[in-house]
């Protein structure tokens, strides 16, 4: 076993309520290229940060070449010879290119100053076999692709042993691709063993040698590439049984209801292109894709929050003659945000204060807010929803997720909206949280809203919705509902083809 | 909290510590009220350190000092809010005095010459406005380039001397030096100010746009309010209001000095500041806010009586601004 450079056993990580990996084991042998499939939280990324320093595992081991580790930081990690380039761009934009490529290098250097002749040199040496980069450029004049070969750059100047790519080619284009493949091959060839992350089946056959595939935080199993087929992982990826207690769905086809939301050739220049679908009356109806596929930027577009988007939003017949977000909510459409924190709550503000905010005509008079009517409707959602908290003064980061998803939920439901587009409404809280939220999703429906909800996560979409739109590239790639709503079907709408292959239509 | 809330609160399993009370809920939170303690400790000490503290004359000397300056105060405070900030407002402050002075000395009587003053720093509130909101500039670059240029113009305006304004009329000087009885009209007029924005912040859904504005734009934003136009108000009511406190320094001083007001900022967002307006927006009050500049000018005051020397009261006053943010930073971490 001494072609094993790294050996993780039993790694455990939980972050809060959610356990992002499982005793997880994985192994990689030195010259190989190993390939990471698993869908969106599948804890790919979790186990990558570990092994790289920026997280500390629960439990577990790693050990490099047979020898027990604990990789504390970046630093140690590169000590180690671990190597990374993260899916995010995470280059600082004011600084020429080869300054960037050398950063980390630098930083381990013992040599009080530094060389710039020298740094420009070595950057061409190594940018000449990327692509044509400028070493003495502004990282800020370069486009994406460029930025992303700049990133692979600098984790090849840290002489590493093992080299974790994170979705590398999700920026770059066929070409540069190709590019990088090449040097791949090289660096594996010389030795190195490479971690690869990858959602493209394509890639993952045409130049991996193994590929492991992960599955809800644990470990399911290793192929030989040569040795398997596509179908074969994406059924390990997403080969669970689905939850049995999500709520009982519409009955009837979802089809059924009248059409409340019709959306006609919703284009937004580099977002997406020529959306368009009609969502049905009770109905609740799943967007999936893979992250960065346009989900969020195609419900943004009929919210009007992208105010760059053309085509033709109808609710209930009329076409809304939209330019702002205001006029969705005075319409009876509403957004709730996938990023809850970040950009859907005011964390230190009141409850009370959180769920007024879409409206707040309706809890005062004369431009007065009346405190005790916001109460009122603040504590009548609240029971509604079931929500959990102390006082409708304290700030809602007092709550827990599940608790401040809610209160999210409350604002939306505070205007009666027609019409509610949910941004991964589970994310990030704890079990029962979800499946309150599931019910809840369906109670609304039941009552006569239309619902969207965009979800990576496959068994929550086939579990919730009455049909499902899969986005792949800014368009919508196909439909599913009923009988056809398989993990399988969409993985393959979202990450391969329109058509599923006849092997697996079965 | 009615029997339901604490229903609830006692069944929820998290622990959830009572947390203090924003600023439109009540007039008084916990800051508040240390601060009020702080201010009685220092006037009992004061008045036993100095037999002038506690006079009369004393006592007048320092409301006069902080009730205009305490108008601008309010105006920093709601900027704050709302997750700007304005480092021009000194130098506003002056231009307001040379523009009513200018205007007064060219024949405009004092009372549509202060109108006029008020306009012009409401407009230039409103250019800042523009390049924050419109431009995408920082609120600090865009008012230090105010605050240098509108300080270039008090200069240029008045060649860099004091307009004297001899013949002002009394009833105009009235704002200034008069008073009702006994309270100067500059306090009253402070008090009528500090009382309307701290009812229109606590109540009005025009400023619970701020609040909703600083603490999460982006969330404000996915909310439906036009954030920008909030901001863009906001900065231009802070400049208004630097105009309406020079044109009160006008009428009480009866004369126009450009070089008024230099290092005013610091002591208008220290004093913010000290009250619990927080310079990432979305938290702060006007009691709190008119509370630090109380605090702070009564430690003025007494390190004067106590013939401390200038230079240390500088010292002295940066020290308590840092303490407040230092124990203020500590309170909001173990808050999150």
């Amino acid at each position: 076993m001494s072609d094993v450079i790294l050996k993780v056993s039993q790694l455990s990580k939980a972050f809060g309520a959610i356990q992002a990996l499982r005793e997880a084991s994985f192994e990689l042998r030195r010259g190989e290229i190993h390939a990471l499939a698993g869908e969106n939280g599948a804890g790919k990324s979790t186990m990558m940060n570990i092994i790289n320093g920026i997280l500390q595992p629960d439990s577990g081991e790693i050990r490099i070449d047979d020898q027990v580790v604990r990789i504390g930081s970046p630093t140690e990690a590169q000590r180690l010879g671990i190597g990374q380039v993260h899916q995010e761009i995470a280059l600082c934009p004011d600084v020429s290119v080869a300054e960037n490529i050398f950063m980390a290098s630098t930083n381990v250097s013992r040599a009080p100053l530094v060389d710039y002749a020298g740094l420009k040199r070595r950057a061409r040496d190594i940018l000449s076999e990327l692509g044509d980069i400028d070493p003495s450029a502004l990282v800020a004049g370069l486009s994406i692709s460029q930025q992303q070969l700049v990133e692979i750059a600098k984790a090849l100047t840290l002489d590493c042993r093992i080299l974790i790519l994170d979705e590398p080619t999700a920026a770059l284009t066929e070409r540069e691709a190709q590019a990088l493949f090449a040097i791949m091959h090289r660096l594996a060839a010389r030795g190195i063993a490479i971690i690869y992350i990858s959602h493209r089946m394509a890639e993952i056959f045409a130049h991996c040698d193994r590929v492991s595939v992960f599955r809800d935080g644990q470990y399911v199993v290793t192929h030989n590439v040569a040795e398997t087929t596509p179908t074969q992982v994406v059924n390990a990826m997403v080969g669970r049984e689905i939850d049995a207690r999500y709520p009982a769905k519409a009955v009837g086809t979802p089809t059924d209801g009248e059409v409340i939301l019709q959306v006609d050739g919703l284009s937004s220049p580099g977002r997406f292109q020529d959306v368009s679908f009609t969502l049905h009356r009770g109905e609740i109806l799943g967007l999936g894709g893979l992250i960065g596929a346009g989900r969020s930027e195609i419900v943004k577009g009929i919210c009007r929050i992208d105010p760059h988007a053309t085509g033709e939003v109808r609710l209930n017949g009329n076409v809304l003659p939209l330019r702002r977000y205001q006029q969705s909510i005075d319409a009876g459409m509403v957004y709730l945000s996938e990023d809850r924190k970040g950009d859907g709550l005011f964390l230190d503000l009141p409850i009370q204060a959180n769920v007024s905010a879409l409206k707040l005509e309706q809890v005062s008079k004369g431009g007065l807010i009346d405190s005790r009517r916001e109460a009122t409707l603040a504590r009548e959602l609240g029971r509604r929803l079931n929500l959990k908290y102390g006082s409708l003064s304290h700030p809602v980061s007092s709550l827990s997720g599940g608790n401040q998803q809610k209160v999210a939920i409350a604002k939306l439901l505070s205007v009666n909206p027609k019409v509610i587009f949910l941004d991964e409404p589970t994310r990030g809280v704890d079990v029962g949280a979800k499946l309150e939220i599931h019910r809840i999703l369906r109670d609304l429906a039941n009552s006569g809203v239309g619902i969207m909800v965009i979800s990576s996560e496959l068994p929550e979409l086939i579990g919730c919705c009455d049909r499902i739109l899969v986005v792949r590239e800014g368009r919508i790639n196909g439909e599913v509902a009923g009988e056809t709503m398989t993990e399988q079907r969409i993985m393959h709408m979202a990450s391969i083809s329109a058509d599923l292959p006849r092997e697996m239509a079965s | 909290m009615s029997t339901i809330e604490t229903n609830m609160a006692a069944k929820d399993e998290q622990m959830e510590k009572p947390m203090p009370t924003p600023g439109w809920r009540r007039l008084a939170g916990m800051r508040e009220i240390g601060l009020i303690l702080i201010i009685l400790a220092l006037f009992a000490a004061m008045s036993f350190a100095s037999p002038y503290f506690l006079t009369w004359e004393n006592m007048r000397a320092m409301a006069m000092a902080f009730a205009v300056e305490g108008i601008v105060v309010v105006g920093m405070t709601i900027l704050l809010i709302s997750g700007g900030i304005d480092l021009s407002v000194g130098s506003v402050t002056a231009l307001a005095m040379v523009i009513a002075g200018l205007s007064f000395l060219n024949g405009v009587d004092p009372w549509t010459a202060s109108l006029i003053a008020i306009l012009a720093c409401a407009a230039i509130g409103a250019i800042m406005g523009f390049f924050v909101t419109k431009v995408g500039l920082h609120h600090f670059i865009v008012s230090l380039a105010a605050m240098v240029i509108a300080r270039g113009a008090c200069l240029l305006g008045t060649g860099g001397r004091p307009l004297g304004l001899f013949t002002l009329p009394p009833e105009f000087k009235f704002i200034g030096q008069g008073s009702i009885g006994v309270i100067p009209v500059v306090i009253i007029i402070f008090i009528v100010v500090v009382v309307a924005f701290d009812f229109m912040l606590r109540r009005t859904t025009m400023f619970r746009k701020v609040f909703y504005t600083g603490s999460n734009e982006k969330a404000a934003a996915y909310s439906g309010i036009r954030t920008k136009k909030v901001i863009f108000l906001t900065t231009t009511l802070c400049s208004a209001l630097c105009g309406v406190a020079g044109v009160i320094y006008m009428a009480r001083f009866g004369s126009a000095q450009p070089t008024f007001g230099i290092g005013m900022e610091l002591n208008v967002i220290a004093a913010a500041v000290i009250g619990g307006a927080s310079l990432s927006g979305g938290s702060g009050t006007i009691l709190g806010a008119i509370l630090g500049t109380i605090l702070l000018s009564v430690v003025s005051s007494s390190l004067a009586l106590l013939d401390v020397s200038v230079y240390w009261q500088d010292i002295i006053r940066g020290s308590i601004l840092l303490a407040a943010v230092t124990i203020d930073h500590y309170l909001s971490k173990r808050r999150s």
